[in-house]
Order: structure tokens, then sequence, then C-alpha cells
């Protein structure tokens, strides 16, 4: 892990400025299912917001929504001054994602996973992607599974290869669908750290989905909490440590009542 | 009404495929590892099937041919036969069928799972699109493959009919007479014509086969789903395509 004294960053040679993403009144319904519900909130150029809420409210389907993959049923997102929706976003604005189940390339190695998007685009040599795809292994502490195929990979290293997938990509603007989800302690407190880091050094702006409580609140500058498709909290972790909303606190502080079991107060 | 809807909403979205397609051309130079690993899947791998399968057609043309002339004496002109209804028909069917059972389930299973587990979106946000690496490699390796499994299909169903031609008792004619007949009555058009057909097939299957993959949605159920659909409806376009194909050719 660099140390933030670090100044060169290790993917982007040269400065970007950062972006912003405004979600405006975003609606989605998949059928006649209300996924989102008029949701508005916006994430500051360089800021690392947090987006939390249980199971199936939807973070999901709106992170596609910010990268373009979906097309909203109502309201609108914009990233940058483009239109999330318009296939030009993708070329002026460099985004990446990482998605919930990793998405990696599984005919790919984890080296050539994480080449792709630098030879497809011609942005290095070959000596200039070893270089880099070298740097991201060693950040997510992948250096003996470049070889490797996807499938030979456990749940958390194929998080963690996706995560590098996306450094390598010197994106200025960063999503990540439960990044923390299914990795130990220690390696979520290091991605936690590698978030943060891009965001102080290189002020990649930047969405988090997770569940990880601790996660939102060390590095978050803001976190929104999503739940039946409406965005029930908008604050700074301050706010979040002692919540006025009941919802929010039941969410986030979860009593575990062996005496009263939640599955017994459903039946009743 | 929903059937027409969706056969409209797959013909103009196989049409939008190929355009995109052809409109990264130019990136094939840059893409020969790809193409070539794609020559490799479908012209390597398809080859003994190819020629198992045309050299019993020959024979069984052949024998067909002689048990039906040999009432009229005609036995002479069975090289005529087979060499006709090999290059001008059945080499070309039989090898865009196998090229649908074959290849193109494969390439609808692996790009259908490839959307399923969304690599295809990761693909799109990486601003890599699909059509450029994964259709164009296809396309190009199919055309440059098909002619050289027509031609084989050809030859070695050229070669099943005259042994048959020789060994069985009641027909009994030489290879050199069986040979001289195929000749005799057939132009390099013919054989152009077969070609033609055969790359007409392939390319379409191909297409057809990439778009349904690209196009499924849901989970890893409908992968399998999409594999039938894909092989039904290429078998569908050989069999429609071959009569206007024909027709065209004449
Ligand atoms: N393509 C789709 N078609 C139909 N319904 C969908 C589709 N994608 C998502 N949904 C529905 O939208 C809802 C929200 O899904 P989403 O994946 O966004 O949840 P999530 O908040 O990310 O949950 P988790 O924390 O479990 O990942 C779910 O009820 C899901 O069934
Ligand atoms: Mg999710």
């Amino acid at each position: 892990m660099p140390g933030p004294s670090q100044t060169r960053n290790p993917f982007t040679e040269h400065e970007t400025p950062a972006v912003s993403v405004a979600i405006e009144g975003l609606s989605k319904s998949f059928g006649n299912r209300v996924v989102l519900d008029q949701v508005t909130f916006s994430v500051q150029p360089g800021e690392i917001f947090v987006l939390m809420g249980p199971s199936g409210s939807g973070k999901s389907v709106l992170l596609k929504h910010v990268i373009g993959l979906e097309q909203p049923s109502g309201g609108r997102v914009q990233v940058d001054q483009y239109d999330a929706t318009a296939e030009e976003t993708r070329e002026k604005v460099r985004m990446a994602i990482v998605f919930q189940a990793g998405a990696l390339f599984n005919s790919l190695t984890v080296y050539d996973n994480l080449a792709l998007y630098l030879r497809e685009h011609d942005l290095a040599s070959e000596d200039g992607i070893r270089e880099k795809v070298g740097r991201a292994l060693q950040i997510l502490s992948l250096e003996g599974a470049a070889e490797k195929y996807p499938s030979e990979l456990s749940g958390g290293m194929k998080k963690r290869v996706a995560i590098a997938r996306a450094l390598v990509m010197e994106p200025q603007l960063l999503l990540y669908d439960e990044p923390t989800s299914e990795l130990d302690p220690v390696m979520s407190a290091t991605i936690s750290e590698i978030i943060a880091l891009l965001k102080n050094e290189y002020h990649v702006t930047t969405l988090v989905v997770s569940h990880d409580r601790d996660l939102a609140l060390n590095i978050a500058d803001r976190v929104g909490i999503l739940m039946d498709g409406r965005l029930i909290f908008l604050g700074t972790p301050a706010d979040l440590r002692e919540p006025k909303d009941p919802r929010v606190a039941a969410f986030l502080y979860p009593q575990i009542d062996l005496q009263n079991p939640r599955y017994k107060q459903l039946e009743t | 009404m929903k059937q027409i809807l969706s056969v409209l909403e797959g013909v103009g979205s196989t049409w939008l495929l190929l355009l995109r397609a052809a409109s990264y051309v130019g990136t094939l130079p840059r893409q020969r590892t790809r193409f070539f690993e794609q020559c490799y899947l479908i012209g390597y791998t398809t080859l003994p099937i190819v020629a198992i399968l045309s050299f019993f057609i020959g024979s069984v043309l052949a024998l067909q041919a002689g048990y039906s002339m040999q009432n009229f004496g005609a036995k002479q002109f069975i090289g005529s036969l087979v060499g006709l209804s090999m290059a001008r028909e059945l080499g070309p069917v039989m090898v865009a069928i196998l090229l649908a059972g074959r290849v193109g389930s494969a390439i609808t299973a692996e790009l259908a799972s490839m959307k399923v587990y969304q690599e295809v979106d990761a693909l799109v946000t990486m601003n890599i699109p699909p059509a450029r690496i994964l259709v164009l490699p296809r396309l190009a390796a199919v055309l440059a493959m098909v002619p050289v499994l027509a031609i084989i299909a050809d030859l070695v169903g050229w070669f099943g009919g005259a042994i048959v031609a020789k060994y069985v008792a009641f027909i009994s004619i030489e290879p050199e007479a069986y040979f001289t007949a195929l000749r005799r009555f057939m132009k390099f058009k013919d054989v152009m014509n077969g070609l033609i057909k055969a790359e007409c097939f392939g390319f379409v299957v191909t297409l057809v086969c990439c778009n349904i993959g690209l196009n499924t949605r849901g989970g890893p159920r409908e992968i399998g789903a999409a594999v039938t659909r894909a092989v039904v409806v290429s078998l569908i376009l050989i069999l429609v395509l071959d009569y206007f194909v024909t027709k065209v050719l004449m």
C-alpha cells in the first residue's frame, strides 16, 4: 500500500479534472414493479459518496443508470455535463465500474483481464502495460494470480481482480458495487484505504454501494440510504452515528434478539 | 402479434449488429490474433465432421443413383449426378448445417453467457464495443474458412461416390469413367455457385447466432434457450435462403 505522501499516480500520468454526477428525479420500473422512485442526489467532483440500503432496494440498478447501462423510466442522470445514456459520455469521461459479481472476462487470464482496456485503446506499450498491471496487482495482493483464469479464483480474489481492473483504467469516475463484500476484514480495510487514496491524491469521483458500515463511517464524505427505491437519508458520516430516523437506526444498528427474532415478528 | 413483433425486432437488431460490426472493419488487422483463433475454432474443429459426413453423403448419392439408374442403363452418368449434387447443393447446405450445429451453437452459448454474467456490460463500460471484438473476428473468420470447408466437402463427397460406384456390385463403374462423367457436365460455375451459397449461409448463421447470444436476457437458464433458438433459426434460414440464393445464381 503506497503511503499518502507518494505523489505520482501509479495509474495516471496526466491531471484530469474531476467530474460530478447529478441524479435528478430518477425513476425506474421493470414491468409494473417500481424499483427506483424519484431519487435525487448529486456527487460532487472528487467526493466519495457511499450509498447504503437493504438488499433489493435498487442500489445496483441505480449504479447501472449512472454508467449508462439502463435507460431511466423517468428523470435523468448527468455525468459532468453529459447525459449518462448518451454514447459520447463514455468517450468524454473515463468511467469504470466494479460490478457486484465481478464480471471478469472468463476466457482471459487475470493479467489479460487487466490489460484489455489498455490494449484495446492503445494506451500503453506492452512494457507500459506490464508495469501498470503489475502495480495494480501488487496493490491488491494479487501478484500470484496473474496467470490464473477467473474460474480458478476465490470469490474475494475475483472481487479484487475486478477492482484492479477498474484501477488500471485510470477512471475519473469510479463506481463500486459492494467492493468489500466477500472480503476478510483486513482486505476490506485495504480496499477502503485504496478508495480513499484515489480520492485524496487523484480526485477520483467515487460512488460506492456498500453494506460496510466501517467503510461508510471512515471514508465517506457523504452517505445516502436507499430503501424501497427512495432515498430516506442523505448526510455526513457524523449524522449517521446518531441517526434521528428510526428506519435508519434500525437498518444500521440492528439488534440481534434471540428471544424475539424477526422472522417470528413477521409471522404474527 | 407478439411473435411477429419479436421476429421483426430480431431482423432489425441483426441488421444493426451487421452495420456496427462492418463499421469496425478497419480494426481487423489489429485483431488478427482473435481472427486466427476463430479461424481455428471454425475451420479446424469442424473439418473432421465435415469430411465424415460428406463422404457418406457422396456414397449414398452414388448408391441411390446407381439403384434408380440401373434400369435405364444410365449408370455412366452417376459421376455427373454425384458431382453436380455435391457441388451445387449438398456440399454447401451440409457445411452450413454443421456450422450451425457445431459453431453457431457454441458462439451463441459463449456470447449469451458473457451477456448473462455481465461481461458484455463490462466491455460496454470500457468503451470497447462488443460488435468490434466479439462479432467482427467471427464474421471474418467464417468468411475465410467456409470456402475451404465447402471445397473439402465437395472433394470428399465425390471421392465417396467413386468408391461406392466401383465396389458396389450392381453399379461397378471404374473411377476413371466416374470422374470423366463428373467432369463432363460440371462447369467451374457450378462449383463457384456452391461456394457462394456456402459463404452466404455461413455468414448469416454466424451473424444470427452472435445476435441471439448478445440479446440474451435474464439468468443462466436463458443461455440454453438462446442456443436452441439460434440453431432452429439458423436451420430455417439456411433452407429458406437456399431456395432464393439458388434462384438468383441460376
Ligand atoms: N433486469 C431486471 N428486470 C427485472 N427486475 C429487476 C432487474 N434488475 C433488478 N431488478 C429488480 O430490482 C430490484 C432491485 O435490484 P438491485 O439489484 O438494484 O438490488 P440491490 O439494492 O443492489 O440489492 P443487493 O444489495 O442484494 O445487491 C430487485 O427487486 C430486483 O428484482
Ligand atoms: Mg446489488
